[in-house]
């Protein structure tokens, strides 16, 4: 199965990197940890994102739309980095993320999530769907 | 935490270790069975102590160790092999197994140990059905029940399978080691033969209801990540990988709502896993970095890559696919290549350059009895507007289909034909 690993933001995070010792640790041991989900066939994917002053959120309601500048204040739901692993079962996904280091200098969480399967979809996407999907798509190469 | 939920937790832990652990303890007592006793052992006793102690910092480190001293204390008290093992256990007793000393060694040693693992279970001495078996159980963890459900065969079979892999091993004195020079090529081959031959066996379904099986495939694929994570340098491990990853973006396109195959040309593109492709170009870039382009996995990666760049079907590159066909017939000269080939020119410069390719190798014997090839050519023969002769094509290849529906669709496109 397929998991995405969200790294969720401190007040660290938010701040930038810092070129501390502490910092340039962290950033060691994480190297070796992502070599070991390499080397274990684990990883699929991965990232740091940026603090949330980068960013901006789109909120929608009903037709309207607007922009929100970062930085966002509810900082435990912002998400600083995250992983797409494939493992054999959640428990396995816990295993390994229970290894990572600690990616911040003080507390901090990992949050798991499997993706969606094939078999999960049954039968919402209908060939109608399919076949809209592929229109858009010849459309898009059209351009 | 329950202690159902502390024991999973550990099994967990244990199965993130156990190919490097058993690889570790067979390269150490030359026996398979042994070490893959062994190593229940280090679980036994992690779950009796885990849930006291806590999972140590390094667990890996923490069974082998356990299971290196259940092993001293099994070759000690094996009295009718204490003259052939007293020198081992006396060496291994000289030899620092502490759990700090195996933490050092961890990082450059067990890669390799896994190495020779993967590499003794692919081992030309064995049949490679076998050999895909015994893989799945030593290096991807798979229990015989997942194995056997996994090839649609029954747990004794697999079990049977598995027993006569490891009496091949031991009766032919393979080693636990990555193989040197000369024989390193092609045993590395075998390998990859080995692990296409999972892979395939989930995308290309030969049996059973259901067309594709993707957890074969996704066990392929990690072992193709294992391995190139293992031989980052080694451009054909890479290739796999590449080819593998692309061929499994299309998943989920591969299958209709009604369990139907969907060819390539008509399968809804959206629905390709692009993270998956990036994957599959990426490793390919690094395939060509290396110099390894040439290579018969780095051409049908190549192959597969010129279809994922493609966003509709009308945009594929035929020029290329038909150029990259003229070199993986001379690197892996096949006659299923050749036919591959007349297609791509077909499509490329037209029908009338396909007939001619077909027509070239329509004596091979192989292909005497091979429906695909009358299908082809009845199709070069509809485009090039020689209706009657297509009609007789597609007639003759739906004698030779293998199923009812391949059959029903040649007979619908010789009806197609008119006369």
């Amino acid at each position: 199965m397929r998991v995405m690993v969200f790294v969720k933001a401190t007040e660290d995070s938010e701040r930038g990197i810092d070129p501390t010792p502490e910092m340039t640790a962290m950033f060691e041991a994480m190297g070796k940890f992502n070599e070991e989900l390499v080397n274990a066939g684990v990883m699929v994917d991965g990232d740091g994102l940026k603090p949330s002053s980068a960013g901006k959120r789109i909120a929608f309601d009903g037709p309207n739309r607007s922009v929100i500048d970062g930085p966002f204040a509810e900082t435990r739901e912002l998400v600083a980095g995250y992983w797409v692993w494939e493992v054999k079962d959640m428990d396995e996904a816990v295993a390994w993320a229970k290894r990572c280091p600690n990616p911040m200098p003080g507390p901090s969480e990992l949050e798991i999530r499997p993706f969606y399967e094939m078999e999960d979809f049954g039968d919402v996407v209908t060939p109608e769907i399919a076949a809209h999907e592929q229109m858009l798509r010849d459309k898009l190469a059209g351009q | 935490m329950a202690r159902d939920d502390t024991h999973r937790a550990i099994e967990a832990v244990f199965r993130i270790e156990r190919a490097r652990l058993i690889a570790s303890l067979a390269r150490m007592t030359r026996d398979v069975d042994r070490a893959e006793e062994l190593a229940q052992d280090a679980l036994l006793i992690a779950l009796a102590e885990w849930p006291k102690s806590g999972v140590p910092a390094n667990p890996g480190a923490w069974l082998t160790a356990a299971a290196k001293r259940r092993a001293v204390d099994g070759f000690r008290r094996s009295a009718m092999a204490r003259r052939k093992h007293d020198e081992l256990a006396r060496d291994m007793d000289e030899a620092d197994d502490s759990v700090a000393a195996i933490e050092a060694a961890i990082d450059d040693e067990l890669g390799d140990e896994l190495l020779g693992l993967i590499f003794a279970a692919c081992h030309p001495v064995i049949a490679p059905d076998a050999r895909a078996a015994l893989t799945l159980r030593l290096v991807g963890g798979l229990t015989v029940e997942e194995i056997a459900r996994a090839f649609l065969s029954n747990d004794a079979t697999i079990a049977a399978r598995i027993t006569r892999a490891k009496k091949a091993i031991a009766k032919a004195g393979v080693a636990f080691e990555v193989p040197r020079g000369a024989e390193l090529a092609a045993r590395r081959a075998s390998v990859l033969e080995v692990i296409y031959l999972i892979f395939n066996e989930g995308y290309a379904a030969t049996a059973g209801p259901s067309l594709v099986r993707p957890p074969l495939c996704a066990e392929a694929q990690r072992l193709g990540r294992i391995l190139t994570g293992l031989m980052p340098e080694e451009p054909e491990v890479l290739a796999l990988l590449a080819l593998m990853e692309i061929q499994a973006s299309r998943l989920a396109a591969r299958a209709g709502p009604d369990g139907k195959f969907v060819p390539l040309t008509e399968q809804n593109r959206a629905r390709w896993d692009q993270l998956l492709i990036r994957r599959g170009l990426t490793a390919l870039a690094r395939v060509e970095a290396l110099g390894g382009a040439d290579g018969p996995y780095a051409l049908q990666a190549a192959l597969a890559a010129c279809h994922a760049r493609a966003r509709r079907a009308g945009d594929t590159d035929w020029e290329r696919i038909a150029a990259l066909y003229d070199r993986l017939r001379q690197v892996m000269p096949s006659p299923v290549v050749e036919l591959n080939r007349a297609v791509a020119h077909s499509m490329a410069y037209g029908p009338e350059a396909g007939l001619r390719l077909v027509d070239e190798i329509a004596e091979e014997a192989v292909l005497r009895n091979y429906a695909p090839l009358p299908a082809a050519r009845g199709d070069f023969l509809f485009r090039a507007g020689r209706l009657a002769e297509a009609r007789m094509a597609f007639e003759d290849a739906a004698k030779l289909a293998g199923n009812a529906r391949e059959r029903e669709w040649l007979l619908a496109r010789a009806d197609a034909c008119g006369g």
